[in-house]
């Protein structure tokens, strides 16, 4: 059923590609102007910032199949990186995420690393370990980083003379660093390097046999999406104008990896399904307090359970096979079914 | 004499205790259709890892095109021209035939993340030959019917095809079949020997693993025979054919029952 409304609505999608595309930026971008309500905008502010998030887990988990848990770490990277430069060194915001973005990028080739030769669980520990260690010295390296206090009073970003702060601004930020992760992946997807790293997922040592060079892809595969991992963590820092240590715990990590695997693994929109999915049942079942978390929990076992590709669904990936030939191909076997 | 473009010198390959392949000399000259045959677990298989890179011999030196590789990994043995299809296919399943060929295209195009993301010249022309060529390989392996099918969703002989269709878009000098016979009905059997032959006549240099001893005896002009990890013959099928090892190896030794005329 699910599957059914989905093929239906990529046909929409697919017939008026261009008018939907510019009504849905239209409507994004006027979305602060018909709903100023700030406590709102907080939310759509969390789920356009998780779902880029996701999207960057999703380069390394989805499309060449590594076993990344720890993007709470890069996430840090990013965050801390950013708020150093702009409270110890005053730098302004934008040069500052860029550099972020890098700075996260190199640690995520140095994780690349030891994780050439492993894979499956066993990559899975190490970049949990990875995610600790960080956590860790961020929380202890007090000079650098304020230890357990964390760093105070990180500046809002500025845009001609603008202060950019509050969910009614900032969404646009986490707006236009969404679309740009979209764009931008999905134009190296469709590319000869998203077509190496799709086949190292689906098969390494058929790819291998093919000159892919998959250690190379694997490694730039983590840099590129450690890198939006770091954008989207220096976005952050300023936004909340304040970081701690235990932002980002290994729950967040699970966090962002649920939101992966609830949209669809795999699929450029799934993390943004996903997100907005998961921070709206933490937002509706707030009442609960603690207690959402078990729900959260519940819905990823019935998930796993009931739909395991997730709800957008691997098989709607760029690189399923068109309705047409699938249908062709149906009506053959029951042709041939019927003749028997 | 043609250019000898594969050569094995004394190659063995122990798992621990066990030899898989003891010193075994192999020479393939530019042109060839080369058979390589044994009873199970002769071998074969091994000794194809070893010539494509995915194991490094214990002993022994491989030349490719006059050149030592054994210390080269795969994917450096496929850039240099040598490309290879797998006993138990591994075929790209989640993806279409026309992806699957797409990736072959790997070597032959250079597009970076930068050009990818500025849609600049290198990418439209990387995309532009990577698909026509794509779609002539599908054409001349006969897959056009299943261009946009997915991989796994097709019969075990087609599947056989894609992964011939896909080593080809290599381009390389040669190319390695292990077992692409392997669970396909006699008239599959049959095309896929035409096809292979064809290929040969448009130059391409054939290595074959099999069981089926009429198809390689009739496809190959040279062979080579394995038992145990070890070379037990070498030669023209019709030589082959009659020598008493490789008689022994496949029938045992004794009379035949039933008579002489076997």
């Amino acid at each position: 059923m699910i599957s059914n409304t989905f093929e239906n609505v990529k046909k929409i999608y697919k017939k008026h590609a261009k008018i939907i595309n510019i009504v849905l930026i239209i409507l994004l971008l006027i979305i602060p102007r018909l709903m100023p309500n700030s406590y709102l905008m907080g939310i759509v502010c969390r789920i356009l910032m998780y779902a880029t998030l996701a999207g960057s887990l999703n380069i390394i988990n989805g499309y060449s199949g590594q076993f990344n848990i720890g993007h709470a770490g890069f996430f840090l990277i990013g965050a801390y990186t950013e708020a150093i430069l702009a409270t110890t060194y005053g730098w302004s915001f934008w040069p500052a995420m860029i550099i972020a973005g890098i700075v996260t990028s190199i640690v995520g080739f140095l994780v690349s690393l030891p994780t050439l030769r492993l894979r499956g669980i066993y990559l899975a520990i190490v970049t949990l370990g990875f995610s600790e260690i960080i956590r860790i010295i961020a929380l202890n390296w007090t000079d650098v980083t304020g230890g357990p206090m964390g760093i105070k009073g990180i500046p809002s970003p500025e845009l001609f003379g603008f202060r950019i702060s509050g969910p009614v601004d900032y969404y646009y930020i986490f707006l236009i660093v969404g679309i740009l992760f979209l764009f931008i992946t999905n134009r190296i997807l469709k590319s000869r390097v998203g077509r190496s790293w799709i086949s190292i997922r689906e098969d390494e040592l058929a790819a291998k046999s093919l000159g892919v060079e998959a250690n190379r892809a694997k490694s730039a595969n983590f840099m590129y999406g450690a890198f939006w991992a770091g954008i989207v963590g220096a976005t952050y820092a300023p936004y909340y104008k304040f970081i701690a240590s235990d932002m980002f715990t290994l729950d967040e990590g699970f966090n962002i990896l649920a939101m992966v695997i609830i949209g669809g693994q795999g699929t450029l929109i799934g993390p943004f399904v996903g997100a907005s999915i998961a921070t709206l049942i933490s937002e509706v079942f707030r009442f609960a307090s603690q207690y959402r978390m078990v729900i959260y929990a519940i819905l990823i076992i019935v998930m796993m359970w009931w739909r395991p590709q997730g709800l957008v669904g691997a098989y709607d990936s760029i690189l399923a096979g068109d309705d047409k030939s699938l249908k062709k191909r149906k009506k053959s076997i029951t042709q041939k079914v019927g003749d028997n | 004499m043609a250019e000898i473009i594969l050569e094995a010198k004394g190659v063995s390959k122990h798992f621990g205790g066990l030899k898989a392949v003891e010193n075994v000399d192999m020479e393939i000259y530019r042109g060839d259709i080369f058979g390589i045959i044994g009873p199970n677990g002769a071998g074969k298989t091994t000794f194809f890892n070893i010539c494509s890179g995915i194991y490094e011999p214990t002993y022994g030196e491989i030349l490719f095109k006059g050149e030592p590789i054994r210390n080269l990994n795969p994917e450096q043995i496929a850039r240099k021209g040598m490309a290879r299809t797998f006993q138990n296919i591994q075929l790209f399943k989640n993806m279409t035939v026309f992806e699957n060929v797409r990736i072959g295209f790997h070597i032959r195009t250079k597009t970076r993340m930068f050009d990818a993301i500025f849609k600049n010249k290198t990418y439209q022309s990387d995309e532009e030959f990577v698909n026509e060529e794509s779609m002539k390989i599908i054409d001349k392996v006969g897959l056009s019917a299943y261009k946009n099918t997915m991989a796994g969703n097709l019969a075990y002989g087609i599947q056989r095809r894609v992964e011939i269709a896909r080593a080809l878009a290599l381009n390389p000098d040669i190319l390695l079949l292990d077992e692409p016979a392997a669970g396909m009905n006699p008239i599959e059997t049959n095309n896929l020997k035409e096809f292979i032959i064809k290929l040969n006549a448009e130059g391409y240099t054939i290595a074959v693993i099999e069981h089926d001893m009429k198809f390689i005896m009739s496809l190959t002009n040279r062979l080579l025979v394995l038992n145990f990890g070890e070379k037990i013959s070498e030669g023209t099928p019709e030589i082959v054919k009659n020598d008493q090892n490789v008689i022994e190896a496949y029938f045992g030794k004794g009379k035949i029952a039933g008579g002489e005329n076997s």
